[in-house]
């Protein structure tokens, strides 16, 4: 399982004229990039023999599609599409998806949920944690490593004063960090047995949830724009500049 | 073909958006403004253009092309261009890209079987466009050992030569080379000099000649050699590394495809067994099957160079500030950039058109001899003139541009020179050859 596909960053992100969110017509989307890193390790634990079956599950309109044969071509077997669409999906967050991923998990009997860690469009930092939270699992976050020592999980989470390592009972959810793996380039011959892989469509309702957002956008703003320097001669006039604008 | 378009629309959905508005908003059913035959037009929203892709070249590929061209390009980028500048300053050959391309199976992609994926004409070409993007020189390489190496034992030999060699090419694991042409004998490989003779004694073949421009050969454990034999014909034998009498000289002193090992094939009676014959051919035939499947390849490449020399001189002129304004301000280069947008544009679909015909069995050597032609005398146009554009700092191999420039001298003279190829038409044109002096 992994978090919704989404927009890979342009050169140019625009925010729409109305200030409801950035533009995402023309954009070139593709797998969040920690996302892909879970579906490496995914892969990476099935060829090991230590998974039976990875599925490969997102959210979203019909584009997304295109991300789910991705991971297929990266050793996935099968996939599943939640048909989210138009105003649902502009408003799809992480508790709609964890929701979701919860419902698939005890429909599919997962013994384990591999995800990124954030997406990068919305930096949130939430479905993990919250997919766990709401199936009752444990939770290995930022993780850099993991190893399956018979019925449990060995984590090594990157954590702010370091490295930290856990165990934790499956089954349970892990968020994929930078360093968990260098995703695989999907070869030739996997993209074309891709083809053959199924990909199931299902709809929220189907699995009883309801998609609709508890948060209002209200406004959307560019970062201000950077103030030009002001040059000075010596650092007398550094320090006196500095007491003016209150910074000493 | 419903199929087909459906995917493509779902691939291209975020520039489909329009199309697909437009048609639904056209076969809808009458609408209330409707009155006495009087229809109320509902505006469809305006196509965009996209310097890019000028003609849409991504509506014409199925999901699983882009799949491929998208990941490949990836590693190409990723882990070929780092590589290329000081491969190319020092004459370096990274032999390791051979194996990197294998395990990503892009060797030999469109044989069915032994180890390879058996994609489509036109993936291929995506292909060969991504590696020249980075250097014409890394293309040579995969050129060779896919259908100058692969494609001939594939069509041409027997059932035990391809499960001998083929699986080990498509991995990368050994690398192949491909000698036809003399040092006497470049345009006109009929009048090759090099011999086999028959052996019935001891059931083997006695090659000696020498070949030379043969691209991989200083480093190649396999080389597909075309020899004549007794009878006046042409035919292909498998030689391998440390047969008795064969040696592979490396050329110096090149300035174009500094990145990929050139060199010659040397054979002093070297004794080759009855089984290392390709069968399935005998006359010039064989050798350009061969280079009528590289041709196909190069033709796409060529155009992924001019490419890369098209967006590297408009991103140099859009910064470089001479009298207050971008260079790209100025008139003479944007009619520069507009001649290589249109060639490329224009290039690129009488490409996918040749595929799809290729695929569908439908195409004929002067077709390949064309876009091979064109592409490679508009690519090197493009990179000249691209190279003009950087002023002085396009003679700095940092800017990659004069890199370009030198490798298309090759890559238009190889595979049949420009002119050789303008014969070819000529004689599908008017019936009469002109490659010779005499009728």
């Amino acid at each position: 399982c992994f978090a919704p596909f989404l927009c890979l960053r342009p050169p140019q992100i625009r925010v729409k004229p109305d200030r409801t969110g950035v533009v995402t017509d023309g954009v070139k989307h593709s797998m969040n990039p920690f996302c892909e890193i879970a579906v490496e390790e995914a892969v990476k634990l099935k060829e090991k023999k230590l998974v039976k079956e990875v599925v490969a599950v997102s959210c979203g309109p019909q584009q997304v599609q295109e991300t789910i044969r991705t991971a297929l071509a990266m050793g996935a077997d099968r996939g599943i599409h939640v048909e989210v669409s138009g105003k649902d999906y502009e408003t799809l967050g992480p508790l709609q998806v964890s929701k979701i991923f919860a419902a698939l998990a005890k429909k599919e009997q997962a013994d384990l949920i591999i995800l990124g860690k954030q997406a990068i469009d919305d930096d949130c930092n939430q479905t993990g944690q919250m997919t766990a939270a709401l199936l009752d699992w444990p939770q290995g976050t930022f993780a850099s490593e993991v190893t399956l020592e018979a019925d449990k999980l060995k984590v090594v989470r990157e954590i702010d004063g370091g490295l930290e390592t856990i165990k934790i009972k499956l089954p349970a959810v892990v968020t994929a960090d930078l360093r968990l793996n260098t995703p695989r380039y999907a070869t030739l011959p996997n993209i074309m047995k891709a083809k053959k892989k199924k990909i199931v469509n299902v709809k929220p309702a189907d699995l009883g949830v309801d998609v609709s957002s508890r948060l209002e956008v209200l406004k959307v703003d560019e970062p201000p724009q950077r103030q030009s320097g002001v040059k000075v001669e010596t650092v007398h006039d550094l320090v006196e500049k500095l007491k003016e604008a209150g910074r000493i | 073909m419903a199929l087909r378009s459906v995917s493509r629309l779902l691939v291209n959905s975020q520039r489909c958006v329009l199309f697909t508005a437009s048609r639904s908003q056209k076969t809808a059913a009458a609408s209330p403004w409707e009155k006495s035959g009087e229809k109320k037009q509902v505006k469809t929203p305006k196509a965009q253009f996209n310097w890019r892709d000028a003609l849409d070249l991504e509506g014409l590929l199925t999901e699983e092309e882009i799949m491929i061209r998208d990941s490949f390009r990836t590693y190409c980028q990723e882990k070929l261009m780092p590589r290329i500048l000081m491969a190319n300053r020092d004459e370096v050959f990274h032999r390791e890209i051979v194996s990197e391309m294998g395990e990503l199976g892009v060797l030999g992609p469109t044989i069915k079987g032994y180890g390879c994926a058996g994609t489509s004409y036109v993936a291929y070409g995506l292909i060969a466009r991504e590696v020249e993007r980075v250097d014409s020189g890394y293309r040579s390489v995969m050129s060779v050992q896919s259908s100058l190496v692969m494609h001939p034992i594939n069509a041409y030999g027997t059932e035990e030569q391809k499960e001998k060699y083929l699986p080990r090419l498509a991995r990368g694991e050994i690398l192949g080379c491909f000698g036809l042409t003399e040092p006497n004998h470049g345009s006109d490989p009929g009048g090759m000099e090099t011999r086999a003779k028959y052996n019935p004694s001891s059931r083997t073949f006695t090659l000696t000649g020498s070949k030379t421009w043969i691209t991989n050969s200083p480093v190649a454990d396999i080389c597909v050699v075309w020899a004549k034999c007794e009878d006046g014909k042409v035919r292909g034998f498998l030689l391998e590394r440390g047969m008795k009498g064969l040696s592979t000289p490396k050329i110096e002193g090149k300035f174009s495809l500094r990145a990929s090992a050139t060199g010659m094939i040397i054979m002093d009676e070297v004794e080759v067994p009855e089984e290392n014959l390709l069968p399935k051919v005998s006359g010039l035939a064989g050798p350009f099957g061969c280079l009528n499947n590289a041709r196909y390849g190069i033709a796409w490449g060529a155009l992924g160079a001019a490419e890369f020399c098209f967006h590297a001189a408009r991103q140099y002129t859009l910064d470089r500030i001479q009298f207050g304004v971008p260079l790209a301000r100025n008139q003479l280069i944007q009619k520069k950039m507009a001649d290589m947008l249109t060639e490329i544009a224009i290039g690129l679909q009488s490409c996918v058109q040749l595929g799809r015909l290729i695929d569908e069995k439908k195409a004929a050597p002067e077709m390949i001899s064309m876009l091979k032609r064109n592409s490679c005398g508009k690519a090197l146009d493009i990179a000249r003139q691209a190279r003009d554009m950087l002023g002085g700092n396009g003679i700095a191999d940092e800017y990659h541009i004069i890199r370009h420039v030198m490798n298309l001298e090759a890559v238009n003279t190889y595979e049949g020179t420009h002119d050789i190829h303008a014969l070819i038409l000529g004689r599908a044109i008017t019936g009469l050859q002109s490659f010779t002096v005499d009728k």
